[in-house]
């Protein structure tokens, strides 16, 4: 089943050659109407021209989120501000979000994306789509659900949290798929039981699951405790949000990239030369279409590794394994981006808080915990309990008010928390993933 | 008439108060009276001792985090009721405890507690008011 066959089924060579003529249409745009990008072409010493064959990409500059940060907020856009219909944004290290903007039809690609997408993990028109991925800033959940209102599903935006009203809605609302995080899902099977509610009478059929890195050994978890195919989805708001690649149901073996919207390949994170099909490496993506914020060789700092073989289902875009980890130190913490930096900015904010912390991030009960510890010297430390008890609060909420990530913050002793020369150690990810 | 007491900030792991005492131990000092107040993650250890600077010298060079508190040691009448005829008066002045423990030895034959208030001037002035026996530091010390 497909959503959109012509485009999803595209013989190579003439996938090819849009992207080919894609890709010169979006260059002599932004070359033109994005001050960085004409910036950036002439520093290479290259003109929107040279770019003859899509070999040539190889050629072009990189763009990366601190590019994007510089641009804050709007500089990045192609788009006038009259043509933006849509702003996201996600967090970046400097507390400053990383902005992106849509037209009109960037939302209808994006829409058209998401719908092709539902469809891939085995959804239809009459499915009851429980979207319990996060409304707002974040673009899940308004991605997931246009996408569903698309297809022609009925969509239920009941967002994140409120597990107990989630289950009492699949169970009346009769949901047949669900979008959220992969660790939301299990926390929610958790409940159920607890609730005395079984997955196994719910009608749900199909998982979508993004976000967050996960793993085989959790898709196995996921199916067997909720009783349905579980489906990985992967986007990021740089390049659109939710939908840029999914697995199919068919084959589960690797996510289709769209790729008469994209462009994929995969470099070496080092020295920035293109790897080939099936090696390991950073996954960077030029947005072919897009006209809010269209992105020339984005470094995404996801590592993967891409195939071009056919795939069972019959489409011909390229598939994506399973996203093995970040070439840098940023965490998803239940799907939201926390950068290190940022929490050792909110610490250093607190008066006689020392800026040598630890983060702990562990997964109890199929949720993503985050543990800070902050040493205590002699600035912090009063006799009294109740002081120090206000602080470990006072820290938890700040990381929560700024970060929007609940953590519990531990006093711990002094010269405790490990020194390295160099490249601190900063976090210790617990996660079996 | 106030009393240096030494907080010992103690992340809870086993064998930390073992630490703490062997260095106490081969510094030369003798631990007085002690409070232990603990939370689920860490807890604070509250000494007399009799060399407060010493003391103070010898956990820090080990690389705890220790403080310098002043609090108040009084007196108490070793009967039923002793202990709240002083918690009366100090109530009667609305000062408050903000811990207490009790010193191992006796004075004279009657026990003495040692007070943390929020205001140790006051609470001091407020006792002897009452007649009730503040002890000074260096008495303690070297009791």
């Amino acid at each position: 089943m497909y959503f959109n066959e012509e485009f999803e089924t595209l013989p190579r060579p003439a996938l090819e050659a849009l992207q080919l003529k894609r890709l010169q249409a979006v260059v002599e745009k932004v070359c033109a109407d994005v001050p960085f990008y004409t910036e950036s072409f002439l520093q290479a010493g290259l003109k929107p021209g040279d770019v003859r064959s899509l070999d040539d990409l190889q050629r072009l500059p990189f763009t990366t989120k601190q590019d994007m940060r510089d641009s804050y907020p709007y500089g990045l856009f192609a788009a006038p501000l009259e043509e933006i219909v849509r702003i996201h944004a996600s967090s970046g290290t400097t507390g400053k979000p990383t902005v992106v903007g849509y037209t009109r039809k960037d939302i209808d690609t994006w829409s058209d994306l998401m719908a092709r997408s539902f469809v891939a993990a085995g959804a239809h028109r009459g499915d009851i789509i429980h979207n319990a991925y996060g409304y707002g800033l974040f673009t899940g959940g308004l991605g997931a659900h246009y996408g569903a209102e698309l297809l022609g599903a009925s969509v239920i935006p009941i967002s994140g949290g409120n597990t107990k009203r989630q289950i009492m809605i699949m169970q009346d609302f009769g949901s047949t798929v669900l979008t959220c995080t992969p660790s939301y899902s299990l926390f929610m099977a958790e409940e159920a039981r607890a609730e005395g509610v079984d997955f196994k009478k719910l009608k749900l059929r199909v998982g979508i699951f993004g976000a967050e890195p996960w793993s085989e050994a959790m898709r196995g978890e996921i199916e067997e405790k909720l009783n349905l195919a579980a489906i990985d989805i992967y986007g990021l708001s740089e390049i659109m949000g939710p939908g840029v690649a999914i697995e199919c149901i068919e084959a589960k073996k690797g996510l289709h990239i769209w790729e008469d919207h994209f462009i994929p390949e995969i470099i070496d994170p080092e020295t920035g030369r293109r790897l080939p099909q099936g090696e390991r490496g950073e996954l960077v993506i030029t947005t072919i279409t897009k006209q809010g914020i269209p992105l020339i060789r984005y470094r995404t700092r996801d590592i993967t590794s891409i195939t071009y073989e056919p795939c069972a289902c019959g489409r011909t875009h390229a598939r994506i394994s399973r996203m093995s980890g970040r070439c840098d130190d940023m965490l998803i913490i239940r799907g939201v981006n926390v950068f290190p930096s940022q929490i050792e900015s909110i610490l250093v904010g607190i008066e006689g808080v020392e800026p040598h912390y630890l983060l702990i991030v562990d997964r109890r009960d199929n949720l993503d915990t985050l543990e800070v510890q902050v040493e205590v010297d002699e600035q912090l430390f009063s006799d009294e309990i109740k002081i120090l008890q206000l602080l470990s609060k006072r820290i938890e909420k700040e990381i929560k008010d700024v970060l929007g990530v609940t953590c519990t913050a531990k006093l711990v002793e002094p010269r405790t928390i490990q020194r390295s020369e160099g490249k601190a150690k900063r976090v210790i990810d617990n996660r079996k993933l | 008439m106030k009393v240096e007491q030494i907080s010992i900030f103690i992340e809870n792991k086993s064998g930390r108060l073992a630490e703490i005492t062997r260095i106490l131990g081969e510094g030369g000092i003798n631990i007085r009276a002690l409070s232990l107040a603990d939370t689920s993650d860490f807890g604070i250890l509250r000494l007399i001792v009799n060399d407060v600077d010493t003391a103070n010298k010898v956990l820090k060079e080990k690389g705890f985090t220790v403080n310098k508190t002043e609090v108040v040691a009084v007196e108490v009448p070793d009967r039923p009721g002793g202990l709240g005829a002083i918690l009366k008066a100090l109530d009667a002045e609305q000062i408050n405890v903000e811990y207490m423990y009790a010193f191992v030895e006796r004075c004279g034959g009657n026990a003495v507690i040692i007070f943390r208030f929020d205001d140790a001037d006051k609470a001091i002035n407020a006792l002897k008011a009452n007649n009730f026996s503040v002890l000074a530091g260096e008495r303690l010390y070297s009791m």
